[in-house]
Parts: structure tokens; sequence; C-alpha cells
């Protein structure tokens, strides 16, 4: 690894040319260029992949709801999986994410943490629900226990890197007036990183809704165990229906999520929530910067 | 005992056989202002820090109050901690969160953490800090965010939080380096005021020697981890400043 900028001595330029950096993209391009040979992508198979999709989509519409009670339950679930899975994982999350700061926790405490925090992370959600589901059976718990899993990696990194990142001499000062340590937390490193949780805890509550339409496919609960059939069926029109319900689903997640991050980060109202206008919030970060 | 508080022989060295306090000795009376003054680097922060070990001595004493600081721990330094108020130069209040919080932060030894949690704090620390932000001349300002104020104002509301801990030893480490001249001045003036109202120690590390000169009643010069000068701000000298700092053409 050769970080330093490879400086030509005799160069006239003011701004050090980096020789390594423009290596590496040549080689970069090099290799795309030949991954693409290797899989033999030809414009003969684009066209007969672009033939099959237009069958396909013909088949998808008009989106058949008639079967909408099998939708709903399956959308129901998904939902379910969801929130379950993000208000255990962020539960869980908070603990190992400041076990595993190092700037407030000594290394014999933060290495473990950070390892199972790790650990929680190296698989994708579906290869650890496949797991759940071999070890609890088909269902949604397997799905609500491989999300939780999912959000404990990913917000417990980030809640320690978020805490890691808080300026030290606040802390410094909470701690100066004799505060026992969980009082300094609560007043001193807690006021730093909450609007940062929430951006995290809604951002998972996101994921978690995209993900929790995916588990189903390995049998873990939710939507995609109903998607998964009909494909296998070939029922595209009940296909496309449950894929517009999705979008709709997700939409209404984002919203939710800025709706909750609007009344914890920007302290609105229910009724100013409806309202809309600057929250006061983008009016502060201004002096911020 | 006259001495509030007792350093005898202390050292710290951040780097073993570097050390930044060389065996330091020195009795910091009941009451009065006691400035240290001397050239950057030279230990005058570590001094402070040790004191409240928010930096830890690597030998040496801390009398007070009975007590060896350099030796309690746990509950113990807490509750020393309490005893004990501190002003810091860039202020070092939680900026997101509103000056009656800050200034209430500085009664959390005193609460418990569930309480702390729940931002319940008694009825006479809410009194006690109501009446400070007018003692401070920030009457109005409860509500308001700490990131929204000016460095004269932050300076305050740090001061009353330090106050608001009914310290026996007030501490300040060049709480006055980011300020303005006039603005210098006049948190001199209130440290002064705290020092007198409440018949306590101040023990300030400063780099303006003039400032020094006015408010303190007392004036410890270091050099190079040691003590060069102690005395009343009337015997610093041309001489003695010289051997503090070094040079002597910023002295005209």
């Amino acid at each position: 690894m050769n970080a330093t900028p490879v400086a030509d001595s005799a160069s006239p330029y003011v701004f050090p040319r980096h020789r390594t950096a423009q290596i590496t993209f040549v080689l970069l391009a090099v290799y795309v260029v030949y991954a693409a040979a290797q899989m033999e992508v030809s414009w003969e198979r684009v066209q007969a992949g672009l033939e099959h999709a237009g069958r396909f989509l013909s088949r998808m519409f008009p989106p058949n709801f008639e079967r909408s009670e099998l939708l709903w339950k399956g959308l129901a679930e998904s939902l379910q999986i969801a929130v379950l899975a993000s208000a255990l994982g962020i539960v869980l999350a908070l603990p190992f994410g400041l076990l595993g700061a190092r700037n407030l926790m000594p290394a014999w405490i933060s290495w473990p943490a950070r390892l199972i925090v790790v650990l929680a992370r190296s698989f994708h959600p579906v290869v650890v629900a496949i797991v759940f589901v071999k070890a609890v059976g088909f269902g949604a718990l397997a799905g609500v226990l491989a999300l939780t899993v999912a959000s404990i990696g990913f917000i417990g990194k980030l809640f320690t890197e978020a805490i890691e990142e808080v300026s030290i001499r606040q802390v410094e000062a909470i701690r100066a007036t004799g505060a026992p340590f969980t009082s300094v937390l609560a007043f001193g490193v807690l006021p730093q990183v909450f609007s940062r949780f929430i951006g995290f805890a809604t951002y998972q509550l996101d994921s978690n809704l995209r993900n929790s339409t995916m588990v189903g496919i390995v049998g873990a609960g939710g939507i995609g165990g109903t998607l998964f059939a009909a494909f296998q069926r070939f029922d595209y029109d009940f296909v496309a229906a449950i894929l517009i319900s999705l979008i709709a689903l997700i939409m209404a997640g984002e919203v939710l999520a800025t709706a909750v991050r609007r009344i914890f980060i920007d302290n609105v109202t229910l009724g100013g929530l409806f309202r809309g206008g600057t929250p006061a919030s983008q009016e502060r970060h201004l002096e911020d910067d | 005992m006259a001495e509030a508080l007792i350093l005898r022989r202390l050292s710290k060295a951040y780097i073993a056989g570097k050390p930044v306090l060389r065996d330091i000795d020195v009795e910091i009376a009941a009451e009065g202002i006691t400035a240290i003054i001397g050239p950057s680097g030279t230990g005058k922060s570590t001094l402070i820090r040790c004191i409240n070990r928010l930096v830890e001595p690597t030998s040496g004493e801390i009398l007070f109050e009975g007590r060896d600081l350099a030796r309690v721990r746990g509950v113990a330094l807490r509750h020393a901690r309490r005893q004990i108020g501190m002003v810091f130069q860039e202020y070092n209040l939680v900026e997101r969160l509103t000056v009656m919080e800050n200034l209430l932060s500085g009664r959390l030894g005193y609460v418990s953490p569930w309480n702390a949690w729940r931002r319940r704090f008694p009825d006479q620390d809410i009194a006690r800090a109501q009446a400070l932000l007018e003692t401070v001349g920030l009457t109005g300002f409860a509500n308001r965010r700490a990131d929204a104020l000016s460095g004269g104002q932050r300076q305050r509301v740090g001061i009353a939080r330090a106050v608001m801990q009914e310290p026996r030893l007030l501490l300040a480490d060049e709480p006055t380096s980011s300020l303005d001249p006039k603005t210098s001045v006049e948190i001199m003036q209130l440290l002064a005021d705290v020092a007198r109202s409440h018949r306590i120690p101040v023990l300030i590390n400063m780099h303006d020697v003039s400032l020094a000169r006015r408010f303190a009643d007392r004036i410890l010069g270091m050099e190079g981890g040691r003590i060069v000068f102690d005395g009343v701000p009337g015997a610093l000298s041309d001489a003695i400043l010289k051997q503090i700092y070094g040079g002597e053409d910023w002295l005209h």
C-alpha cells in the first residue's frame, strides 16, 4: 500500500501528480474490459435477453390484485418483521456500540464488543436467515432474528463510530464535575450523538423493510415467500401486483422515517409535521458551519 | 490549616524520562487568586489538570481537604471532583444542550444517574441556576442552545457551571486565551468576584502577564516544568519575566 503521492521532483506543477493513483485507475479499466470479454457478453446475447424481457414484461401487465388477502397478509408480516427486528436490533446495538467505543472503554472491553459486531455484519441477511430457518424452523421468527443480527452488525458499528467522534472536551468537562459514568453518558455523550443515532435507526428501519421482503424467499416469513412462489408458478401478473405493493410499502416507510427524524431531531410537533416548512435545525446548522 | 491545597513533589511525565512537571512544591491559601504564568508547553495546563486528575500525575502528593488526591480512585475521586470547579480555555460546554442544562450539569455529582437521565434536578438547583444566570449577566438565556452563544457568553456559562458545583476550589485553564481583550477583563473580573463572594481559592493559568498582575493576589512563574517565581504581582520584575520567558525584546 503506497498512500504517499509520488511527486516528480523536477515537476513544474504545484500539485504533486499521483502516479500510483493513475496506474491503479488504468489497471482497473483494463480489468473491466477483460472481465466483459471473459463473460462473453456479446451483442447477440443482449438482443436475445431483451426479447425475453419483453415477453416477461408483457405478461406482467395488467397487474393482478385478485389475491389481495394473500398479498396483505404477506405485506403485514414483512412490516412486522422489519419493525420488530429494528426495535430489537437498535436496543441491542446501543450497548454493543457503546462498549466498542475506544475513547470511552478500555481495550479489553472494546475489542470483544467490536468482534461481536463484526461477526454480526459478516454475512448477508439472507445467509443469516437460512441459518435461522434451519435453527428455529420456517416462519417469521427466523426472519426477525436474522434481521436483528444484521441490524446489530450495521448500526452497532455506526453507533461506535459516532461515539468515537464526539468532542472529548465536552465529555471531560462533565467528568470534571464529579458526575458518575452513566451521567457523563447522559449529559456529555448522548447530546452529541443523539441526532445521528436517530438517523441511523431510521435508516436501519428502512433497510430492514427492504430486507424483510427478501428473507421470505428462504422461508423466513413475510411477502418474499409469496413473491417467490408466484415466480415459480409463472403468475407474472401477481408478481407485478406484489412488486407495486412493495414500492408503495418502501415509500410509506420513507415517509415514516422522515417523520420520525423530524419529530426527534427537529422537535417538530405532530401538527407541524403536516404543515411543513423549514425545520428549526436547518437554520441552526448554518451557524454550526 | 490555612492552606486549601498543597502540592508535594508533584511530577508528570507523559513520556517516561521526559518530565513536563518536575517536583512541584506549592501551597495554595484558602482564599484568593493565584495566577500561573509561563511560556507555552511549560506544564501550566498539566499542573492544573493533575489537581482534578484529568491528567494522572506520575508521582507526588496533592493534598486537598485532608486527602491525597493523587491516590483516590472511583467514588472517592468523583467526590473530590465535585469539590473542584473547572473552567476551560475552549469553554467545553456541551454544545447541543441548553444553557440551563449546561449549568445543571454542574450538579451531576450530586444527582443520581437515574434522575440525570430523566433530567430531574432538585428545585433548589434550578432556582440557583436561574439566580446564577442573572449574576453572570445571562438572564433570559436559559433555553438558548450553547452553540448559539458568543465566546464571552460561553465562558460565562462555563464559569456558572463550575460555580453550580459550590466548589471548594476553582481551577481555570487559560480561561481568557480564546477571548478578545475587553471580554477577557470581564471574565477575569467575574472569576475574581466568584473568588471573593464564595471565599474560595482560584487557580488560574494564563498567558496574559498584565491581566495576571491586575487580578491575581499571587503569581507563580513556571519555566521548564518548575516554579521559578512565587510572589505578589508587585515583585514580578522585568528581570524575572526575562528569566521565565527568555529574551527581552517583547518586554518593550
